[in-house]
């Protein structure tokens, strides 16, 4: 298959040809800028609106965008916003509802603007956060039409990794700074003695058409071998990694594990980790009327299993406590949600890490997990009798992802 | 319909206990919902206030009845309806109890409070096909007599034969309430009930406490964990799958649930908080 899609290589002023080529189409292209001190995501007009010669330096807790002198475009880490945002904004409108003079009720749904996006630069692992909620909105029995309409109308042009950040850890979420399937163009920037280019791969029929549009020239070995040789140095500088073990079982056998108590006494509940992270999906609804009191309408916004009123039931929380909501988070992302969706909720781009406001590392809180319950494997081995439920043999094994 | 809801008219009001009423509904126009089955559940709308999931608490030809209990604001503007007005409705959701897979067998039936409502299209169901199922039990608990729902049709069902052993039971009762039934919780009346456990399938909703209680007896008597049949709730938003809200551990309830086997509930229903 590859064999038929194009490798080109493409100059840096390349891409702004892109962008104006996905303009032309009538396409909204949207990609990473710097905006109030940080890379965001926006509607780009021109490619000189990339962050270039901006990268960023993150630690748990701690964001900062320092200067580049390679004015590189692509050699940032994942900023606060992810493409969630756009596929699976904020608050959308479910439907209208009207009461009419005679008591009747109609109901309608609520009309969508059709927005076709292309998105530049999308990080290898967010693409695999994109895969994780098409199989959340879009792969079950039922569909959520905006995201779909959305999703399905969206082209996504790929920056892969090589300058990866200190909250990383993709590697061991079984993802890497390559990307090999999910998108439309794959782009890799290579800065040398040879020049500022990008070598461009097809992943899709609309990639190749794409790519025919925009001056370009036959990839080189030379640029082949530099991009990929840079990838593969990424693979190896990842800041972070989750501890090698089955992370469904050590979390499913962690339920009563004491660490829920530490992190929760850390932990201030601000849900700030749900809202960045790409793959965290969950929506509340509200009603709201206008004056006449005739009118209502329902909205869908995001919500945070971190909100007490998240799991409110007959007129209190289930989860009341810090300790059962952080449980309930990092259960979910790394264990339940295989059970849910068939795949790990975590894709491993570290947002949650550098976003959190008193830096709790979800690959540190693993590894104390993790450190826990083998010691309790190994008290309970010790007096000849294995814990309940902890299904040791399968635990020390790495499950391969995807 | 399950994205938008279905205007629906309410023809009938039925004040069942001081927080709790039974509305009967029937499509407004001429698109009504899938047909539904016992155990599964409406997102019931109340037009300016918001949307709740209630489960279908009788089935007819056309018209559904939903039990609501006054606990909120939604809730509490269901209970407030008067015939005539307009509702809107989402469904069918959910699993149902699958009734037809213990053909042959006895039947258990439990009920906690408003549990009851879920259970009632079950025990109409046996009762229309009544030669299909062995001894047909059911028990039922309350607080107190007044918070009994049914009340007619508990009477009638307790002098049926149909209906090998019909109990009712409250927590609580008071000085001149006219109760001269049990009293206690709805697990002392296991032992009145006539089933062979290995050849049972019992079905259970009510609060949390009474299920745990229950199943964990029934699993004493040897009833086979997946032939206990429980329908748990959770805060839900959509019912689709998609908010979220109604996750206990890898069960999405909107989704698997509300009826799961005590096989796939027992673990997630032991942890506190979940
Ligand atoms: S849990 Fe954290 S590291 Fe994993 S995908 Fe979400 S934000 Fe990224
Ligand atoms: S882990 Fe951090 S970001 Fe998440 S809720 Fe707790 S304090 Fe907020």
């Amino acid at each position: 298959m590859s064999d038929r899609r194009t490798t080109a290589v493409l100059a840096r002023t390349g891409l702004d040809a892109l962008v104006q080529a996905l303009r032309a189409r009538g396409r909204t292209v949207v990609g990473p800028t710097v905006r109030d001190g940080a890379v965001v995501l926006a509607e780009l007009s021109s490619a000189e609106e990339l962050p270039f010669g901006w990268g960023t330096r993150v630690e748990a807790g701690r964001y900062r965008l320092v200067r580049r002198a390679d004015g590189a475009a692509f050699a940032h880490t994942a900023g606060p916003q992810s493409w969630k945002t756009f596929l699976h904004p904020g608050r959308e409108k479910l439907w209208d509802a009207d009461r009419t003079a005679d008591g009747q009720l109609s109901v309608t749904e609520a009309p969508r603007a059709h927005i076709s996006y292309a998105f530049l630069g999308v990080r290898p692992c967010d693409l695999r956060a994109v895969a994780v909620q098409d199989r959340v909105l879009a792969g079950g029995r039922y569909r959520d039409r905006g995201y779909q309409e959305r999703r399905t109308g969206a082209l996504l042009i790929a920056a892969e990794c090589t300058e990866p950040g200190a909250t990383c850890f993709c590697v061991s979420m079984g993802g890497g700074p390559g990307a090999d399937a999910g998108f439309d163009l794959a782009l890799t920037e290579v800065v040398d003695e040879a020049g500022h280019r990008f070598l461009v791969r097809a992943g899709s029929d609309a990639g190749d058409e794409l790519l025919a549009e925009v001056p370009h020239r036959p990839a080189d070995p030379e640029t082949k071998a530099v991009a990929r040789g840079a990838v593969d140095a990424a693979r190896e500088r990842m800041g972070r990694a989750m501890p090698p073990v089955d992370l469904r079982t050590l979390l499913g056998d962690s339920l009563e594990a004491d660490r829920w108590d530490d992190v929760a006494a850390r932990c201030l509940t601000c849900g700030n980790c749900t809202m960045v992270c790409p793959t965290c999906f969950c929506t509340t609804t509200e009603e709201v009327t206008d004056l006449t009191g005739d009118h209502a309408e329902r909205w869908q916004r995001w919500d945070s299993c971190f909100d007490l009123d998240f799991s409110h039931l007959h007129g209190g929380p289930v989860r009341a406590s810090a300790r059962s909501r952080y449980r309930q988070w990092l259960t979910h992302k790394l264990s339940t949600w295989y059970e849910q969706f068939g795949s790990s909720g975590c894709v491993g781009c570290g947002r949650c890490v550098t976003w959190c406001p008193v830096g709790i590392d979800i690959t540190e809180e693993a590894a104390a997990l993790h450190d826990e319950l083998a010691a309790r494997l190994r008290q309970d081995g010790q007096r000849g009798r294995g814990a309940r439920g902890v299904r040791d043999v399968r635990y020390e094994r790495k499950e391969p992802e995807r | 319909m399950t994205e938008v809801p279905l205007p629906y008219r309410v023809t009938r009001v039925h004040r069942e206990t001081a927080d709790t009423v039974t509305l009967a509904l029937v499509p407004a126009g001429p698109a009504a919902s899938a047909p539904f089955v016992p155990g599964q559940f409406a997102m019931v709308y109340a037009f300016g206030v918001g949307e709740i999931p209630v489960s279908v608490s009788r089935i007819g030809r056309r018209t559904l009845h939903h039990t609501v209990r006054s606990v909120g604001a939604v809730s509490a503007a269901l209970c407030a309806l008067r015939p005539g007005a307009r509702v809107g409705l989402r469904g069918p959701f959910g699993t149902g109890w699958e009734l037809g897979r213990a053909a042959g067998q006895d039947l258990l039936v439990v009920a906690g409070g408003i549990g009851l409502a879920p259970l009632r299209p079950l025990v109409l169901q046996a009762l229309a096909a009544r030669s299909r199922y062995g001894r047909l039990n059911l028990l039922v608990g309350a607080r107190t007599p007044g918070d009994l729902l049914y009340a007619r049709q508990l009477r009638s069902w307790t002098a049926q034969r149909a209906l090998r052993h019909c109990a009712v039971t409250v927590d609580r009762s008071a000085d001149g309430d006219g109760w001269w039934g049990h009293v206690g919780l709805v697990t002392a009346l296991l032992k009145h009930a006539a089933f062979a456990p290995e050849n049972t399938t019992a079905f259970l909703c009510g609060p949390e406490v009474m299920i745990r209680a229950t199943a964990r007896d029934l699993l004493h008597r040897g009833l086979p964990p997946r032939r206990v049949r429980v329908s748990l709730e959770r805060n839900m938003r959509c019912a689709t799958g998609h908010c979220g809200h109604c996750q206990l551990g890898g069960v999405l309830l909107c989704r698997d649930g509300p009826v799961i086997g005590w096989d796939r509930a027992e673990a997630l229903c032991s942890v506190r908080e979940l």
